[in-house]
């Protein structure tokens, strides 16, 4: 069997070579299921239509990468929407910059007001930005989609993007370091004479510099990969993200272009993996400090 | 929680504050509010006559053995999402544990699913499970298994299935990693001593050892499975073939803005907040022990 046990590194535990082999073989096939839909989307983006409903398709690359790709960035597929998907890239990163700046921004002067003050109500502060823990957008999807609605900010950025900016996992993140920086800090910036606002913007920012790469990295990719609301929200080509316009491209009636499609899939998951790969670090860091 | 030392002012952390509280009344009190109030109300699509019912829209749903089906999908669904998806990632994650070359490129490739959007990840297995030319289609054909997710519901529960594991292996992973990694060697390494084989150990003590971890990854999988699988729904199935795969958070759109039962869906909306304000708390209660490892 494979369930093995913690890393056998000191001379007390015996090594098992042959438990490692099988350990770097399951690993291997984790890696080919991880890694399988990918290459064949990939594949998909390089060839023609044709080429690719003929049953089975092919499983490797074709030569049709440059027609493909340069089609989707430029005019968009023909079939379901035919908005061009290099502006849909722009309105995503759009959406994905605006919302993790927009929540950290605003976890930050919250966890800064909860920490750093004392001031009536405050515990029913702490709870009002606690329970939107528990009302995920899923769960009141028609009466936001109303108020959104009646204040006109269908198929607009503020639309999109202000009702998911609250973030209580931010805010506790935040509260929760601040609440480890030394006392000495704001004795010593009161003798200075910095007033609060100082004291946030000289000391509490740098010092937080970690904590915010980390939840960057996680609310960019959760603000990329927003479907649900988008979905509802915006109603005009010019505002489609690249999910959406996926979305589009496979409810066609018609055939379904999927050489477009796979190569619209491709630049939508690119971004997001760029930003874990390279930020990994970070990414990690948030990822288990977030739940924290 | 505040601090000994804090700063006098009496409107700066309002003003601090204002923009976060304004979100959460305007974009989530407000609308919660009105989803309990519409909840009792029964109201035609166009707003045009309402009339307050009481509880009916919850008889209805509760009567309505579409909705006790669609529970009964999610439930499953849930279930597989979270045992299968468990059960796999423990498994890399005691092997990438385990090894000394190579780890960190496994990790790496590992966690890259996350960071796919889950509408990317259903167009990427629909295209693997496509009916007439996908490769895995074709693997199936070849095996025996005419393989059609449009009309047979396993077919499409086990479509959704995939892609909905396949998404969240990176999260579970990294955090049974962790957990592994914060096990004291000198417990295994005395277990070792004692004799005790390498399953064995895993089982006794490596095994419970990671229980909090454990329990608070399976919160977040149902937690995931409920809410954050409806793109993958709408992408590959939409809910069929029949209602074989429309889990509740699906059924709250369906009917919301396709069927425009405005106060049904208001209902469900109610009864999906209830589920999450009970997961939430388990979760919450739990979170002292989950710290320690994770």
């Amino acid at each position: 069997m494979s369930m093995k046990n913690k890393p056998i590194r000191s001379g007390m535990v015996e090594r098992q070579p042959m438990l490692d082999l099988l350990a770097h073989a399951i690993l291997i096939v984790g890696l080919v299921v991880v890694a399988l839909p990918i290459w064949i989307t990939f594949v998909g983006s390089t060839h023609t239509l044709d080429a690719i409903i003929a049953s089975p398709m092919p499983i490797w690359p074709g030569g049709e990468f440059l027609a493909n790709y340069s089609q989707v960035l430029g005019e968009g597929g023909t079939s379901g929407t035919r908005a061009p998907v290099g502006r849909m890239l722009g309105v995503s990163l759009t959406i994905a910059l605006l919302i993790a700046t927009g929540k950290i921004i605003l976890a930050l002067i919250s966890a800064f007001a909860l920490v750093y003050f004392r001031f009536r109500f405050k515990q029913v502060v702490f709870w009002l930005i606690f329970i939107t823990l528990m009302l995920p957008v899923e769960v009141r999807i028609s009466p936001t989609y109303k108020i959104v609605s009646d204040l006109g900010m269908l198929n607009s950025y503020a639309g999109l993007t202000l009702p998911l900016l609250a973030s209580a996992t931010a805010t506790f993140l935040f509260r929760q370091f601040f609440m480890t920086v030394p006392d000495e800090l704001v004795e010593a910036a009161r003798i200075d004479g910095a007033g609060p606002m100082r004291f946030f913007w000289d000391v509490l920012l740098p010092l937080s510099k970690t904590n915010i790469a980390a939840l960057f990295v996680i609310m960019f990719i959760y603000g990329w990969n927003q479907y649900l609301w988008p979905l509802l929200v915006s109603t005009e080509e010019k505002y489609y993200p690249i999910v959406i316009g996926i979305k589009q491209m496979i409810a066609a009636e018609s055939q379904i272009e999927w050489q477009l499609v796979m190569a619209t899939a491709m630049l939508a998951l690119i971004p997001p993996v760029l930003v874990v790969v390279l930020m990994q670090r970070w990414f990690v860091k948030g990822l288990v400090d977030a739940e924290k | 929680m505040e601090k000994r030392v804090t700063f006098l002012h009496l409107q700066l952390p309002w003003l601090l504050l204002a923009p976060q509280i304004g979100i959460v009344l305007v974009f989530f009190f407000w609308p919660a509010g009105q989803a309990l109030y519409q909840s009792l109300l029964l109201e035609d699509a166009f707003g045009a006559s309402r009339e307050f019912v009481g509880l009916d829209n919850f008889k209805a749903l509760w009567n309505d053995p579409t909705y006790l089906g669609s529970f009964k999908t999610t439930a499953f669904f849930s279930t597989l999402v979270a045992v299968i998806g468990l059960s796999l990632s423990l498994l890399l994650a005691v092997c990438a544990n385990r090894i000394l070359r190579g780890a960190n490129f496994y990790k790496t490739l590992l966690i890259t699913p996350y960071a796919v959007a889950p509408v990317v990840a259903a167009v990427l297995w629909m295209f693997l499970f496509n009916s007439s030319f996908g490769v895995l289609t074709h693997v199936l054909r070849i095996v025996g298994v005419d393989w059609n997710y449009a009309l047979n519901g396993t077919h499409a529960m086990s479509l959704i299935v995939t892609a909905a594991v396949w998404k969240q292996i990176s999260y579970n992973f990294l955090f049974f990693l962790a957990g592994l990694q914060s096990i004291p060697r000198s417990l295994i390494e005395a277990a070792s001593i004692d004799g005790a084989s390498p399953l064995r150990r895993f089982w006794t003590m490596t095994f419970p050892l990671l229980t909090p971890t454990t329990f608070f990854l399976l919160v977040i999988n149902i937690v995931y499975a409920f809410f954050d699988t409806f793109a993958i729904v709408d992408a590959t199935t939409h809910g069929g073939p029949g209602k074989d795969t429309a889990i509740l958070v699906y059924r709250v759109y369906y009917d919301g803005f396709k069927a425009q039962d405005l106060g049904g869906s208001a209902a469900q909306s109610v009864i999906l907040m209830a589920i999450v304000v009970v997961l939430t708390f388990v979760q919450f209660r739990y979170v002292e022990k989950k710290v320690n490892y994770a």
